[in-house]
């Protein structure tokens, strides 16, 4: 149970993270949500990563067992990907607010009347 | 000319026929001048494919293959020239008789009127000519669709009402129930050909045949098998030309010939005999014809009447067909023909008494023979021949009919026929009888005709009633050739 | 030579071309790019799709890593087919976006438009062309926030709400596509999708390997708007400009049918998906819910586009009908329906767009009797609409044909009742429109209204055209379907 201490981080950060989602009305909580969200899963892929008893993966003088460097070099591209995401989402916000004046979507969508 | 040539000519004809009618929509002497034009051109073709009924192997060719072992393609064969010279005749003189209607009624969109009236005519030839099940739905399927602005032609909120009854059963009808047992047969047999003796085999058990021949029945909702007759009177608003050419002897006799064409070519009459659901289907159909002809008889506007007579008729055909013996298939493939020209005369009465009279309602004509005196002896005729009394042609088939009930020893069918037949006598005969020998509540006017061109019409179909009680035997034989060749 | 870099250049094209668009800083400029883009990519994949028909499947190594080390790209006859949909659709929905767009975003951001536009090409192309998994959801990632920002580009302000509730939902989407391939990695040390195929088998009985099922089945459903994971795709379909509503209903819900195709049938492989895991069983039910729930809501819809976008929702349902038959015909169904139905709802999609560029509403009601002044625009609507219904001798025949021929073959036939009926249902809302555009009287006091310009009714009538050319010669969509089809399902027995 201890061993996989790790998996059960990623496990309740998800879920916190998709509860935020969920939960909350207000945008912005939503965006930070969906980071906690993303987060969980790049510390799923550094786990991954984990050699037991490798060292980092610099080649150097005794060391022989190395982490696996590909999940890093992954989970990289995948916090762009999640900046990118979180930027996104924070100018939509700032469009929204300036076409609403509103950031909470209740509101929001009292105000474009009963549609959608 | 070679005849495959000629086959694929049918349809693109009315096609091409079309496209000029709807160029010469600002001139309409011109553009009727094309709607006759090309109704003539038409019956010839159709008439010289005639011989190649006794020149051994019928023509066929194919147009397209969307999907591997389904082909688009047409041939000739007894049954569908049958129903081809039915249609391409009667087009001829209906398009005479509108243009005295139309012209006369002054009615609006009348370019495109002719225009769908023309691709309707196309694609019916295409069903008649279809050599497979796929290419039939396909026109069956366009001839629904070019028949919906026909309906609609009136633009009111009737006509919408109306158009939505009409696409909603036909489409729906045609999309679930046909298409399915189209795509089963496929399934089964592994080709939808037309070919004698049907392409089922013993691909299939009684059980599942039985389900087929239902789906078959009710999927071709153009028979207008109760209950899925609604569409038939609805589409009564349309202008009355397309009341008598479409829906009294093109779109109606469309799904008969499809009914007849899959118990004869697809199916095969020994598979349908052995089909359990048969009985069952037999007595619906046989509750259609009466029923047909009582809520006909309660009808006062005359257009209802007649649609709900063209209900009940058309039954007979799809009895003769389900009946499954010669005498029954050779009965209803005469009936296509005896009940179009007696149908199609009497709604070419019915709206010459709307444009000369501006009347609709039964109750409205007596005393009327005596401002028209053609027109209700036309009306006379074409009863006689519906109901089919002689010297109608109509009495053949019922004739026919009635010995394959006969044959089948279904007395109880036989009985619905008979009672049938009455109450035909009672619904229609009383109309021109009350029009000539009873005084009209109005003081009686001087002669009052529809315009010539309608009247003319009109002389010519109920002639051919008459002509076809001493001349039934080509039809006969053609229907014995379809039957074994 | 060149012909050897096709795959690379499928790809870097539309990559390239999209910061050159920032650097223009001119709408018309931008859009011109674009196009020529656009020619490129069609002439790219044309040529892809026939290099593979003549001799195989092709791999190239990006960059000259040979794979497993380095990204391997790979167009077999099941991409090669989606990339020419996909590249097709785009070039007609960029004429149509010249002037459509032209009148729907700001003017000083028409630039960003195509700047998005063409990185969204490139997502949508790069997920299809690429074999390795890892380098999918990079792709998958770059095409949906490309389409995030391009729905809030539109006049209407609820398409910024639109579009942060597709950036959440689909955000979830990749993520969870993020964990499968994670875990698949886990259990096999690779990201390359041939070899996942072949050290799958190996581990296949584990309980990561299920869970990485799992987890891509809900992330590709969401991206692909599965029912009952479609919930952003009314709103965002609805309102977007009316050019990106053509582009991601005529391809990026076909890319995801795709993904689910690749990752389910060639990565898990067909015996795996479909014996172990019961796939088809898992996913049938989804499916004949979509189809018959998803049309029922369009009958209700006020306005075309969102009645046309629950519409998309019940024709995707087709497509996973298709594959949840899991034999030759069901695959081969769904993949002419992918083509099918990019023909169909782009057509559709277009001509609404034309309604739009001229009245600016695409409420029913507003359409009323607009048939009489934009005579061609309503046409090509009927037209499109005959063939969303399935009317033979139009496209969307062919492809109900083959599913309905796939339950048969099957014994269900149940489930062909519940395509049929789904179709009759769709006569109903086609029906709806065209009655209103036909045979109802204009509101009175409205402003005239005239036909829409010819260049956005070309690209419309090309769609059209292609619809009615599809539904009579089929060499092309069958053929290709139906061997892909019987490649996918080749590893299972």
């Amino acid at each position: 149970m201890i061993g996989l201490y790790n998996y059960w981080v990623v496990v309740v950060l998800m879920m916190t993270g998709f509860y935020v989602v969920l939960a909350t009305p207000n945008l912005v909580k939503k965006v930070i949500g969906l980071n906690v969200f993303q987060t969980s899963v790049f510390i799923l892929y550094i786990t991954i990563g984990k050699v037991a008893g490798g060292t980092a993966p610099i080649v150097q003088e005794g060391a022989r067992l190395y982490a696996n460097p590909l999940p890093h070099v992954l989970i990289l591209t995948a916090i762009v990907v999640g900046v990118a995401t979180t930027a996104l989402g924070l100018a939509l916000i700032v469009r929204i607010h300036s076409a609403y004046g509103s950031i909470d979507e209740d509101d929001i969508r009292r105000r474009d009347g009963a549609e959608s | 000319m070679n005849p495959e040539l000629t086959l694929l000519l049918t349809p693109l004809v009315p096609l091409v026929g079309s496209a000029c009618i709807a160029a010469l929509g600002r001139e309409p002497n011109l553009r009727e001048a094309a709607t006759l034009l090309t109704a003539c051109v038409l019956l010839v073709l159709v008439i010289s494919l005639l011989p190649t009924l006794h020149s051994g192997a019928p023509p066929e060719i194919t147009v397209a293959e969307p999907i591997a072992g389904l082909p688009i393609a047409l041939h000739a064969e007894p049954l569908g020239l049958l129903f081809a010279l039915v249609a391409s005749f009667l087009w001829l003189v209906t398009s005479l008789y509108s243009i005295g209607y139309m012209r006369g009624h002054g009615e609006a969109n009348q370019t495109r009127f002719y225009v769908f009236f023309a691709i309707a005519i196309a694609s019916a030839m295409g069903v008649a000519f279809a050599a497979n099940m796929f290419t039939l739905f396909v026109f069956y399927e366009a001839l629904t669709l070019s028949t919906y602005p026909l309906v609609t032609h009136a633009g009111s909120d009737e006509a919408r009402r109306a158009g939505r009854i009409y696409l909603g059963i036909l489409l729906g009808t045609s999309l679930v129930l046909q298409l399915l047992a189209i795509v089963w047969t496929w399934q089964l047999a592994g080709s939808l050909d037309f070919v004698p003796g049907g392409v089922l085999g013993d691909a299939a058990g009684p059980g599942v045949t039985s389900v087929l021949l239902v789906l078959y029945v009710f999927g071709i909702g153009k028979a207008a098998v109760m209950p899925l007759h609604r569409w038939l009177p609805a589409a009564m608003v349309a202008p009355t030309p397309v009341s008598a050419l479409l829906h009294a002897v093109a779109v109606v006799k469309a799904g008969v010939f499809t009914i007849l064409k899959v118990v004869v070519y697809l199916l095969g009459i020994d598979v349908v005999s052995a089909a359990g659901s048969r009985t069952g289907l037999l007595y619906v159909v046989a509750a259609t014809i009466v029923i047909g002809s009582l809520i006909a008889m309660r009808k006062d506007n005359l257009k209802a009447r007649l649609a709900y007579s063209t209900v009940s008729q058309l039954s007979y055909i799809v009895l003769g067909a389900l009946l499954a013996n010669a005498w029954g298939i050779i009965g209803g493939g005469m009936h296509i023909l005896m009940h179009a020209f007696g149908k199609i005369t009497l709604f070419f009465c019915a709206g010459a008494i709307m444009v000369a009279a501006h009347k609709t309602e039964v109750s409205e004509l007596r005393g009327l023979g005596r401002a028209m005196p053609i027109t209700m002896g036309a009306f006379f005729v074409g009863s006689i021949s519906v109901i089919g009394l002689p010297p109608g042609g109509g009495l053949w088939s019922k004739w026919y009919l009635a010995l394959g009930t006969l044959q089948a020893d279904q007395l109880v069918l036989l009985a619905a026929l008979l009672l049938s037949s009455l109450l035909n006598l009672a619904y229609l005969l009383p109309i021109p009888i009350r029009a000539f020998f009873s005084s009209s509540t109005e003081a009686p006017t001087e002669l009052r005709e529809a315009p010539l061109a309608s009247l003319a019409a009109i002389v010519v179909s109920s002639a051919g009633c008459i002509l076809l009680f001493f001349f039934a035997e080509p039809a006969h034989r053609l229907m014995q050739l379809a039957l074994s060749p | 030579m060149i012909g050897e870099h096709l795959p690379a250049l499928q790809v870097v094209v539309p990559l390239l071309a999209a910061p050159i668009c920032v650097l223009l800083h001119r709408g018309d400029l931008a859009w011109l790019l674009a196009a020529v883009v656009g020619v490129i990519c069609v002439a790219v994949s044309a040529a892809l799709l026939v290099a593979v028909q003549v001799g195989g499947p092709i791999s190239y190594a990006l960059g000259g890593w040979p794979a497993p080390w380095g990204i391997e790209y790979r167009v077999d006859l099941v991409n090669g087919f989606v990339l020419l949909i996909v590249s097709g659709v785009n070039l007609l929905a960029l004429v149509f976006a010249r002037l459509s767009a032209a009148r729907e975003v700001a003017a000083e951001r028409l630039y960003l438009f195509y700047t998005g536009w063409l990185l969204c090409l490139t997502g949508l192309l790069g997920i299809t062309i690429t074999g390795d998994a890892f380098n999918l959801f990079v792709f998958l990632e770059i095409s949906s926030l490309a389409t995030y920002l391009l729905i809030s580009l539109g006049h209407d302000r609820r398409g910024l709400l639109a579009a942060f509730r597709y950036l959440v939902l689909g955000t979830i989407g990749a993520t969870f596509i993020l964990i499968g391939i994670g875990l698949l990695y886990m259990m096999t040390g690779t990201l390359n999708m041939a070899d996942l195929a072949t050290r799958l088998p190996d581990v296949q009985g584990t309980r990561t390997v299920r869970a990485a099922f799992a987890f891509l089945f809900v992330g590709v459903g969401i991206k692909m708007a599965l029912f009952p994971l479609h919930l952003w795709l009314p709103n965002a379909y609805t309102y977007a400009p009316a050019a990106v509503t053509v582009l991601l209903a005529g391809t990026a819900t076909k890319v995801a049918v795709y993904v689910l195709l690749r990752i389910f049938l060639t990565v898990f492989g067909a015996a795996y998906t479909f014996e172990q895991m019961a796939f088809d069983r898992l996913l049938l039910p989804f499916a004949a819910a979509g189809v018959v729930s998803a049309s029922v809501v369009a009958l209700y819809q006020r306005d075309c586009r969102r009645l046309l976008a629950y519409s998309s929702v019940a024709q995707i349902g087709y497509m996973a009908l298709g594959i949840s038959l899991a034999s030759v015909t069901g695959l081969t169904a769904a993949i002419v329906h992918l083509f099918n139905h990019a023909l169909i709802k782009a057509a559709l999609f277009m001509s609404l767009g034309c309604v739009l560029y001229r009245i600016g509403s695409a409420a029913i009601t507003d359409l009323n009797g607009i048939a009489r002044e934009m005579p061609l625009t309503m046409a090509a609507f009927v037209a499109g609409g005959l063939s969303l219904i399935g009317v033979p001798l139009t496209a969307g025949f062919i492809s109900k044909w083959y599913l309905i021929v796939g339950a048969l073959e099957k014994d269900w036939w149940w489930l062909a009742a519940v395509v049929l009926a789904s179709s009759l249902i769709s006569v109903f809302y086609v029906w709806r429109i065209v009655e209103a555009a036909y045979f109802r009287r204009p509101t009175p006091g409205i402003a005239p209204r005239r036909e829409a310009p010819a260049s956005l009714l070309v690209p419309t009538w090309l769609l059209i055209v292609a619809n009615l050319y599809f539904g009579v010669d089929t060499t092309l969509t069958t053929g290709v379907a139906g061997r892909a089809a019987a490649a996918l399902l080749a590893g299972a027995s």
